[in-house]
């Protein structure tokens, strides 16, 4: 018989369970905080492009998106390559002008976020870039991942 | 007179399936949460034209012109270069005074201006790449001078001081200037 038994635990080993509710309601809280709940409905297909030098849009409630990419027809298939703004498709290019002009009227620190399909041609960036420009909304973000370029 | 009769029960709320609920919502809440960080290369976009204004005018030297045709070449000041060549070029371009001090090269890099200029038909994914490079230049640069003036990383540096007092950035100002595109065939 061996002289150094081990000594057996005189306690009893539980986890204590009456703080549980106030741990489970803090982790509540702060994923309630976190969430946003999903803003829009994308109507245009958005594959965003990637980019090593690209920086963090710290204040996320100064953020207006601009999307643009071929519009999404369903069955997989897509079409021409359309702007969408909040919950519409833009028709007419030339309303950016005053939809962007309103809301910085309410927000004069706006950014604007330009996700574009890398897919998509200058034109009708540049197209949107002249309509930003004009509406005076000149802070702009082009939405990127990080990562490694992608294979050309 | 009549009293009314009081009930002797103590109202309680059962607290025992609280955690259960509490748990619900969370995981509720943990399904729906999405935490996307937006990340993107920041610009700023110059203002409207003036129509009554001549734009300042410019030396040659102190500008580089970028261009990205319809077939995705990148051209600098008409020659050809590859993506990767990139970001050297535009370094030697706006720290001329601290490299090579060629004399077609920019004067000082407070006075250098990269003009990036596409056609309708360029695609947008070798546009971002090329502007990514650019970009890398001037992070590259400011790291350098920041490493050198502050012996710590522009990241760091940038972090410490206000906007207004940024030394470095004022060095090296990211003057990038977005083109309208040609009309393209």
């Amino acid at each position: 018989m061996s002289k150094f038994q081990k000594k057996q635990a005189k306690t009893k080993q539980q986890v204590p369970t009456a703080a549980m509710p106030d741990i489970i309601f803090m982790l509540l809280i702060f994923f309630m905080v976190v969430t946003v709940l999903r803003e829009v409905e994308l109507q245009v297909r958005v594959d965003f492009t990637r980019a090593d030098n690209i920086e963090k849009i710290e204040q996320k409630r100064l953020v207006s998106y601009v999307y643009i990419g071929p519009e999404i027809l369903g069955g997989g298939r897509y079409g021409d390559t359309r702007v969408q703004i909040d919950d519409a498709l833009v028709d007419d290019i030339y309303a950016i002008r005053r939809l962007m002009y309103d809301k910085l009227m309410e927000e004069p620190r706006l950014i604007v976020s330009l996700r574009v399909d890398q897919k998509s041609e200058m034109g009708i960036v540049s197209d949107v870039q002249e309509e930003l420009r004009e509406a005076g909304t000149l802070r702009i973000n082009y939405s990127t991942l990080r990562g490694a370029e992608a294979p050309m | 007179m009549q009293l009314k009769k009081r009930s002797r029960e103590v109202a309680e709320v059962p607290q025992a399936g609280m955690a259960d609920i509490a748990f619900l919502l969370l995981i509720f809440f943990l399904v729906v949460t999405t935490i996307d960080v937006d990340t993107g290369i920041g610009m700023q976009l110059p203002p409207p034209p003036d129509p009554d204004q001549e734009p300042p005018p410019i030396r040659e030297r102190n500008l580089m012109n970028i261009l990205v045709n319809a077939q995705g070449f990148i051209l600098i000041n008409e020659e050809r270069a590859s993506l990767p060549e990139v970001r050297q070029l535009v370094i030697d371009f706006v720290d001329n005074v601290n490299r090579a001090q060629d004399p077609n090269l920019s004067e000082d890099p407070r006075q250098a201006i990269v003009s990036i200029k596409t056609d309708r038909q360029t695609p947008y994914e070798i546009y971002i790449d090329m502007l990514d490079e650019v970009i890398g230049a001037y992070r590259q640069l400011r790291d350098e001078a920041s490493m050198r003036e502050f012996g710590i990383p522009y990241r760091q540096y940038q972090a410490r001081v206000s906007r207004e007092d940024n030394v470095i950035r004022e060095m090296y100002p990211q003057n990038i200037s977005l083109a309208e595109p040609d009309p393209g065939t």
